[in-house]
């Protein structure tokens, strides 16, 4: 009876963690088998490396839109990693307790709003500002990544600040009595030692930089072009999908599932990396 | 012999925590100072006085006046320039995690030497002064981690030698190490006080009696004797003194 009973519980834990597996797995399915033909159709390379996009005439390259997601997620990092680095530091070694309590709330509140109010917050705020500082439209390349940047920072600060903190206070103490300065000896000898942890959220920020659709739709313009400025419009992969994706029918519906294979693809990378970064700092 | 440094009505204070009283004493220059008693008596808090690293400890309040060479360190004293004046070497080795180079460098670097040929040999010198040269010189680039404890430990005492100090702050330098390892530590203590102060905690008394000067016995964070080693141990005046080194308590 007691043997029934914990087999059926055992069954029902491996049901449960069945779910996720099949559910990445039908996606992985679903994706490719949507996707492949496509890019067959249209020619692997006139597809990734095609700089039009017209579905109105049959003609679907993506590569402005990969460059979009490339660049708008590279400024978004230009920005938001150096923030987010200083913020950790100052969070892992300067913040007095009471303000600590404050940060860490934002920080966790941050990492919760939803990707649509970043994107609102984007559109009221900084999409006007731009408008007048340069005379012209404001949804370009920089207020996405603007937008973008805020949305990593928590990820960023939490794993960073996790790695600070578990470096041990003895290369700190052992830096500062060789009479280095405090600053010198966060930046040189604790910052290194957390390295990896460091970059395996910067890594994260990427992925999360890349896959947000909605807040850069709202504020980047979308116009399906090469990336060409910092105050310019631009289009991402994900905004693609979502702009056409209610429209469109046959082989240009299928295009947009293949754009989705190529930001699938990308995502894999980033995970691969996270997970390889997390081997390294393991074994060391 | 004169004094390099000077310890005069000294107290100190973790919050509540009456750490050490009226601690009195003066470093001989080019000495090895044992400071020798039972855990918790108070000589390590004095050690990390001697280079401020207790600023670093909230709560932590010090009164009394402490000197180097006749300069106030808690007064106008930079703190940074102390702590290079007074290098200090920890009870656990603590080497950084990088190469074995860059651990070395990383003082004279923070002290603003950048030339490759001068960071050279300032490496190899101290290396060499912290007697592991032989063991490491072919493998100045490979991490600091993957060497043996004692190597470490060296290696510490190496890298708190090339900001070129006057004193040397040793907390229980041996305690972490094999009985060989603790030799050579020993040895190359003896011979750095040629050119160095060198001030010693340690929970050894045969280290302390085989290679130190001058043996301060604490307890309970006072100074209960002060005295030259041989004496110290051989006719302890005070009666706390005797029991500690012969080994009734502690």
């Amino acid at each position: 009876m007691k043997l029934n009973k914990e087999n059926g519980m055992k069954l029902v834990f491996f049901l449960a963690a069945l779910t996720s597996v099949l559910a990445v797995a039908l996606i992985c399915i679903f994706l490719f088998a949507g996707g492949l033909p496509a890019m067959a159709k249209i020619g692997f390379g006139d597809f990734i490396f095609g700089r039009k996009w017209k579905p109105g005439n049959n003609i679907f390259g993506i590569f402005p839109m990969i460059m979009g997601s490339v660049c708008v997620t590279g400024v978004s990092l230009a920005i938001g990693v150096p923030v987010g680095l200083f913020t950790s530091v100052f969070m892992a070694a300067y913040c007095p307790k009471k303000i600590y309590r404050v940060c860490q709330a934002a920080i966790n509140l941050m990492a919760g709003i939803p990707s649509i109010v970043y994107g609102f917050f984007g559109l009221v705020l900084i999409v006007p500002l731009m408008n007048s500082l340069t005379g012209k439209d404001g949804s370009t390349m920089l207020t996405a990544s603007i937008v973008l940047a805020i949305m990593i920072l928590p990820t960023i600060i939490a794993q960073a600040e996790t790695s600070l903190r578990s470096v041990p206070d003895s290369y700190y103490e052992g830096s500062l009595a060789l009479g280095a300065t405090k600053e010198r000896s966060l930046f040189f000898v604790v910052l290194p030692a957390a390295k990896s942890g460091v970059i395996a959220g910067i890594v994260l920020g990427i992925g999360r930089a890349i896959g947000e659709t909605m807040a850069v739709v709202m504020v980047a313009g979308n116009q399906p072009r090469m990336p060409a400025g910092l105050f310019k419009g631009l289009r991402t992969m994900t905004a693609n999908i979502v702009l056409e994706m209610g429209y469109a029918a046959d082989l240009h519906r299928e295009a947009l599932i293949a754009t989705g294979v190529v930001l699938f693809v990308f995502i894999l990378i980033i995970n691969l990396a996270v997970s390889m970064l997390n081997r390294r700092t393991f074994h060391e | 012999m004169n004094d390099k440094m000077t310890i005069k009505d000294m107290n100190l204070h973790y919050s509540e925590f009456h750490a050490l009283k009226d601690v009195n004493l003066n470093i001989g220059a080019r000495e090895i100072t044992a400071f020798i008693g039972p855990s918790g008596c108070g000589k390590s808090t004095l050690l990390k006085s001697l280079n401020r690293m207790n600023d670093l400890i909230p709560g932590c309040k010090i009164d009394g006046d402490i000197r180097l060479d006749g300069e106030d360190i808690y007064g106008d004293m930079d703190v940074n320039l102390l702590r290079k004046r007074v290098g200090m070497v920890f009870q656990k080795p603590n080497p950084f995690p990088m190469s074995i180079y860059d651990n070395i460098a990383y003082g004279p670097r923070t002290h603003g030497i950048h030339s490759k040929a001068k960071l050279d040999e300032i490496v190899e010198t101290s290396l060499r002064n912290a007697a592991i040269w032989d063991e490491v010189k072919d493998r100045l680039k490979k991490s600091a981690l993957g060497m043996s404890g004692g190597q470490q430990q060296r290696l510490c005492i190496a890298r708190a030698l090339a900001v070129k100090p006057e004193v040397l702050l040793m907390d229980e330098p041996t305690s972490a190490l094999d009985p060989i390892s603790t030799s050579k530590i020993e040895d190359l203590a003896v011979e750095l006080k040629k050119s160095y102060t060198i001030i010693m905690v340690t929970h050894n008394m045969q280290q302390a009696a085989r290679i130190s000067d001058k043996t301060a016995f604490f307890l309970l964070g006072q100074v209960i004797e002060y005295n030259d080693t041989e004496t110290l141990f051989s006719l302890p005046k005070d009666k706390r003194t005797e029991d500690y080194i012969t080994g009734r308590f502690g």
